[in-house]
């Protein structure tokens, strides 16, 4: 199969289905013409700002607002002990100062009795305007009995430590799951022990075992999040506008929290300036902005500044993991066993599947045929902002890729053998799938070898290979770093998979008007995907109305069907089939309308794109716009067979997609001053089916971005006394157009059996893939100093101390 | 304070205050919407805009020292001939996604064609290098640079 | 978003203007340049200035020149009329290769000399190479000008000898024939501020280092100079050998702080072999290579 067969275009140029298609989206977004949350501005609105916590960990001995009370245009101060006294049903929590995570923990909207991270919400002001109510904060007076902070998950862990969550009643800084395991694990214990003690006693294998930090950072999209609400209380609507990826589930958990009917909260996700996986979560303050509007009676509009998210917002990360791995000397993986610590926050706020507290972690055995993994993940909490998976994670696989492409290159580096031949030597074979791994995932598909003899053959990685060594000769450091992942998305079939005990099966709804022009209503929401554009393609490869006559609608609560959103990579293996199937029920039903309409059975009529003709006679046809007009006419239709030309479909997955790739990087490395420059990225992916190679490609650029961002600058550390180095973007670094490189693109096109069109999510490959990519390289280029490994980032200062043999703890405070 | 300026070719006029910052000037009291904000510390460029014909990061100039001065937005870069071709390049090269960061990189790609009509591409990194985009990974936007170097321009409006 | 605390703003005229005005709204005033260092700051709340000075339309505060042995910069000129100055760059390209890689083209529009100096965040590039050059600085008052080596210029971080009703309205830079000059820093990342800096000027004549000035900035080198490490070199080859042992002393001269941009051994250690790379660079610049 080709990457994109051949289309044919639709009036206005367009592909009829799948190929490359301009976006409709631009035309607004070039012209200044987006509607992004803060752009929302409603008759009345005022505005909302939140006093934080400057301490980690603090008690709170009082808070007088009488201050900021008088400061004029100041319309309300809300704090905890208000929140306290208003009572709601009983949902983990039974007051508003305290809100359920997606995770079954409880988060404090504001804080009652202590603050437990900086940046913690206490108090929220409501003034007439947003330069007022910042004034405010600075005339609340809160008394705060600081307290010893945890701020390192090892810490958090020993006997004696501070404990954070004493409003459970927690005895230590332990976290249980809803089904009461505080460990969680996966794979195969005994027999991944036996298998190590075995190899640890052949001489004929090796063992190699290493501790790998993948520290915490922040998804950082542009725009930073908020909300404007506003209650009407004559007729009890409330109406949100937020920065949501996952409007109905945001809905349905607020139905929940405030005791109100769906239908009387109307949530709005407008254009999204980037989510991520930052804009999964509900945030105290969406809760607050809606509080505000129930106090004050009028619309409350909430915006972050980057300090608060930066700092408060849910972060990504944070696993201290190490990983054994066994092998023959020959190079045979034999078995591969890890142990994490995950630091969870003040608050496990989590957002992922009810069954997966550890998300996706255990698909780490990653691309490669061997029988023995287990893995065991204990989370704990800390002073610090709640959160954990984010950042294009695809619910956790970016540690877990990271994890096994790294301990693959430093059994490379042990046995002396090619990392690109050692993983060619234990690469899953097309014959193997459907592949069960050892940890119970079952990959759809794939043809691993060819795609990445593909990148190899890209970089030209023989050659690269003399290159460097020559260089090393010469004295100058440059590195190539492989990596392979394979990746889970598409969340997920109802029988394994919830959020908050929501199935995450996705609904959709497709009109055909009767001139022939569609609308799609999604339950998905865009935040750059551009599914506007690439859902009207998937309706347009299946029913042969032009795209750009089919309106996609998405981000309404009251505009479109239930759905659980926008993450994990799962709108196309998820929404994007229902988009096909939905398409299918129409021409099935627009197969009885041309029969009734030719005179035939339905069994004489043949699908060409875009109409049903009489089999053998391509003039006795139906168009799908003539069908529609009729569907809507006077035609006498058979039996059984309703007007109107429209369906509705609910998507249940019966499995994730497995999109796969295999990255090159090429790095210079300047020894002298650590300084690393990304030379050449080659990605070669394999998502299935393209439904618009363009955007796809598009996926995978900010994806290799994200990921040389994370390999070498971005971190959110901590020093010792709870405070945040990462609080802004000048210490919160993000790459810039001068440290990425002109990306290589490839594929190879594998499509999922199981999927309508054949797709897999990409959303989040290149940023599960490039970490390991451009880690490996560093690393590779500094190999010749003795380093086998440096945790993330590569930043000048920590390469040129790990080549001086003296690496540093990357999570804290340098010291 | 009264503040007078010239925005796109219109006079705006408001009573503020003297702290007032620029961009909130713009998408406050002009109405004008397309200028975004996104990160306090002049990291991001998302905010940017011209003040007599300069390119600048509004989140870090007072509106009030704009009084008196041209400053012109993402809506004033289309044309009665159409989009700006830097606008025509983002749409080309699919150098969006989000949208976000998009306005201050139109406003940057079009003061800088101004003043180096046909830059490398190595130049068009550098010059959009005081700007974050999340999306993109910055290849698509360095081709839709280049591609409106490569379309003549048909619109009056310079930086 | 961050948003400044309550100010009040007015325009200044002239350089007198602006010196009255501070004079009449005390310790509380505050000058605006290009506003990139102290906006920031107000946004943040850690400045709380009561009156803003705005000295953007001082058009006698601008402009490049050449006068008599001396390059004169307006304390207005901004970053980018420096990177682009070929007057500046004719003597000394230290200037092309500092600015290249201060903040962002953005900033740089905006950002002013005299604004940088005067904030003398202990960070400053533009600091290094004032000190490197040996240029000075003139300050004007209600009671006349004075001008102050840039070697004294500083009295700690963002502390100057600019007094509360004064303002800075040049930085001069001696002309050296046959100088050399190189910049070399060591970022994070593009546009962040400097781990280490070392800018560098050197005069080679009949094969030795007749005069030579070594700039440090981000490392608390006091003065931002390296004075041993220079007289080491006058009337030296300069060799490998010598310009090594000129860069260790550079090195001795910083005293820097471990934080997040590196641990204090690594800032050491850059300000040493950049400083090395950089009279590398300018000594062959001396000799015509």
């Amino acid at each position: 199969m080709t990457a994109v067969e051949e289309v044919p275009l639709s009036p206005a140029g367009n592909p009829i289905g799948f190929g490359n298609m301009k976006r409709v989206e631009d035309q607004r977004f070039v012209r200044g013409q987006g509607n992004y949350v803060d752009d929302v501005s409603l008759p009345g609105m005022v505005h909302g700002a939140i006093l934080r916590s400057p301490f980690a960990h603090a008690r709170i001995n009082g808070i007088d607002t009488s201050r900021a009370e008088q400061l004029p245009g100041v319309l309300a101060v809300i704090t905890g002990k208000v929140l306290e006294g208003i009572p709601r049903p009983d949902l983990l929590g039974d007051n508003f100062a305290w809100m359920p995570t997606l995770s079954y923990d409880t988060q404090a909207v504001l804080a009652t009795d202590k603050v437990r991270f900086q940046g913690q919400e206490v108090a929220f002001v409501i003034a007439t305007d947003r330069y007022i109510a910042k004034d405010a904060l600075e005339l609340i007076d809160v008394d705060y009995e600081p307290l010893e902070p945890v701020m390192d998950a090892k810490r958090a862990m020993e006997p004696g430590a501070p404990i954070i969550r004493d409003d459970k009643g927690q005895q230590d800084n332990s976290i249980t799951d809803v089904h009461g395991h505080k460990d969680w694990e996966s794979g195969n214990a005994i027999g991944t022990a036996e298998a190590i003690a075995a190899a640890q006693a052949d001489p004929d294998c090796v063992v190699v075992t290493q501790e790998v930090m993948y520290p915490r950072v922040h998804p950082a999209p542009m725009e930073t999040c908020g909300s404007v609400a506003f209650l009407d209380k004559v007729t009890g609507q409330l109406t949100l506008y937020t920065t949501s990826q996952a409007p109905h589930a945001h809905r349905t958990v607020y139905a929940m929290v405030a005791g109100l009917p769906e239908h009387k909260i109307r949530v709005i996700s407008p254009d999204i300036g980037g989510g991520f996986g930052n804009k999964v979560g509900i945030y105290p303050g969406y809760v607050l902005s809606i509080v505000g509007s129930i106090v004050t009676g009028k619309p409350v509009k909430w915006m972050e500044d980057r300090n608060e998210n930066l700092t408060s917002t849910s972060f990504a990360r944070d696993y201290h993991m190490t990983g054994t791995i066994a092998a023959t000397k020959e190079g045979k993986i034999l078995a591969v066993d890890v142990d994490v610590l995950a630091d969870h926050g003040a608050f496990n706020g989590v957002a992922q599947p009810t069954n997966y507290p550890a998300g996706f972690f255990h698909i780490f055995s990653g691309s490669y045929d061997y029988p023995n993994a287990h893995c065991k993940v204990t989370p704990v909490y800390t002073n610090k902002a709640p959160g954990g998976v984010a950042y294009a994670c695809s619910f956790r696989i970016t540690e877990a890729v990271y994890l096994i492409e790294r301990l693959v290159d430093c059994l490379a580096a042990e046995l002396g053998m090619d990392p690109a031949e050692l993983r060619l030597k234990n690469l899953l074979r097309p014959e193997q799938f459907p592949y069960t791994s050892p940890t119970g995932w079952v990959y759809d598909s794939g043809q691993y070898e060819n795609t990445m003899r593909l990148a190899l053959e890209m970089a030209d990685y023989d050659q690269l290979r003399r290159e460097q060594a020559e260089k090393r000769a010469r004295g100058e450091y440059m590195g190539i770093g492989l990596s392979f992942f394979t990746e889970g998305v598409g969340a997920g079939p109802r029988k394994d998979m919830d959020i908050l005990g929501l199935g995450m099966a996705d609904g959709i709804e497709l009109r055909v008007h009767p001139t022939g022009k569609a609308v799609l209503r999604l339950s998905v929401q865009s935040q750059g995907q551009a599914h506007e554009t690439t859902y009207a393609q998937i309706v347009a490869h299946e029913l042969g109305i032009p795209p750009e006559d089919i309106e996609v609608v998405h981000g309404d609560t009251d505009q479109t069907p239930f759905g659980l959103g926008t993450y994990g990579s799962r709108s196309t293996p998820v929404s994007g089939a229902a988009a096909a199937v939905v398409s299918r029920k129409v021409k099935d039903k627009a197969r009885q309308i041309a029969a009734a309409a030719l005179e035939c059975s339905p069994d004489d009529l043949e699908w060409q794109l875009g109409q049903w003709h009489v089999k053998g006679d391509p003039e006795r046809a139906k168009t799908i716009q003539e069908i529609a007009l009729l569907s809507h006419g006077s035609l006498e239709l058979p039996d059984g067979v309703e007007g109107h030309l429209e369906a509705t479909t609910v998507y249940n997955p019966p499995n994730l997609t497995y999109p796969y790739g295999c990255y090159v990087c090429v790095v210079d490395v300047d020894p002298g001053t650590g300084q690393v420059k990304v030379r050449r990225f080659i990605a070669v992916d394999d998502c299935g089916t393209r439904i618009n190679p363009m955007v796809v490609e598009g996926q995978v650029h900010g994806g290799i971005a994200d990921g040389i961002g994370m390999a070498l600058m971005e971190l959110i550390a901590f020093d010792e006394d709870g405070n945040c180095l990462g609080g802004s973007f000048m210490d919160y670094l993000l790459p810039t157009s001068m440290e990425c490189p002109d990306y290589e693109l490839g594929e190879t096109v594998t499509p999922s059996p199981h999927h309508p069109i054949g797709a897999k999510g990409v959303g989040e490959s290149a940023t599960v893939g490039s970490p390991p990519a451009v880690v490996n390289a560093v690393i590779d280029a500094i190999s010749p100093f003795g380093v086998r490994h440096a945790d993330m980032p590569l930043t000048p200062a920590n390469v040129w101390r790990a080549i001086q043999g003296r690496p540093v703890r990357v999570d804290m405070a340098v010291e | 304070m009264q503040v007078s300026m010239n925005i796109n070719g219109e006079p705006v006029t408001a009573d503020i205050e003297a702290r007032k910052l620029l961009v909130h000037f713009i998408r406050e009291d002009a109405g004008l919407r397309g200028t975004h904000w996104g990160c306090d510390t002049s990291n991001c460029g998302t905010c940017t805009v011209w003040v007599d014909g300069e390119a600048v990061k509004s989140c870090t100039v007072l509106a009030a020292q704009a009084d008196g001065h041209e400053v012109r937005t993402v809506e004033g870069l289309e044309g009665a001939d159409g989009l700006d071709p830097v606008q025509q390049g983002f749409i080309e090269c699919h150098g969006l996604q989000c949208g976000f960061c998009t306005p201050g990189m139109l406003m940057t790609a079009r003061w800088f064609l101004d003043r180096n009509p046909s830059p490398t591409k190595d130049e068009i990194r550098e010059a959009i290098s005081g700007q974050i985009c999340r999306c993109t990974g910055y290849k698509n936007i360095v081709d839709a640079i280049h591609w409106a170097a490569e379309h003549p321009r048909t619109n009056e409006v310079t930086a | 978003m961050q948003t400044p605390a309550p100010t009040d703003y007015v325009r200044a005229t002239s350089v007198s203007h602006a010196i009255s005005l501070l004079e009449e709204h005390g310790e509380e005033s505050r000058i605006l340049a290009g506003g990139h260092s102290l906006l920031p700051m107000m946004k943040l709340r850690i400045a709380r200035p009561e009156m803003l000075i705005d000295i953007n339309e001082l058009d006698e505060l601008r402009g490049i020149r050449v006068d008599g042995d001396e390059l004169v910069l307006g304390a207005m000129v901004t970053h980018r009329e420096v990177l682009e100055s070929p007057v500046l760059f004719e003597h000394y390209a230290i200037f092309r290769e500092c600015e290249k890689v201060i903040a962002d083209p953005l900033v740089r529009n905006r950002g002013t000399v005299g604004g940088s100096m005067c904030q003398a965040d202990p960070s400053e590039d533009l600091s290094a190479v004032g000190s490197a050059l040996r240029g000075s600085v003139v300050i004007q008052g209600a009671s006349g000008t004075r001008t102050v080596p840039l070697r004294e210029f500083h009295e700690g971080p963002y502390e100057t000898q600019v007094e509360p009703a004064e303002i800075m309205t040049e930085v001069r830079f001696p002309i050296r024939p046959g100088a050399g000059s190189a910049y070399e820093k060591v970022e994070r990342r593009v546009g962040d501020w400097p781990v280490c800096s070392a800018g560098v000027y050197v005069v080679v004549s009949d094969g030795l280092v007749t005069d030579c000035g070594i700039g440090l900035t981000a490392v608390s080198a006091e003065h931002f100079c390296a004075p041993a490490a220079e007289a080491f070199l006058i009337g030296k080859a300069p060799t490998e050998d010598n310009l090594r042992s000129a860069a260790q002393l550079a090195a001795d001269a910083a005293d820097p702080s471990s934080d997040q941009r590196g641990p204090a051994d690594y800032k050491k250690h850059l300000a040493n072999e950049l400083t090395y790379r950089a009279l590398v660079r300018a000594a062959a610049a001396s000799q015509g290579a």
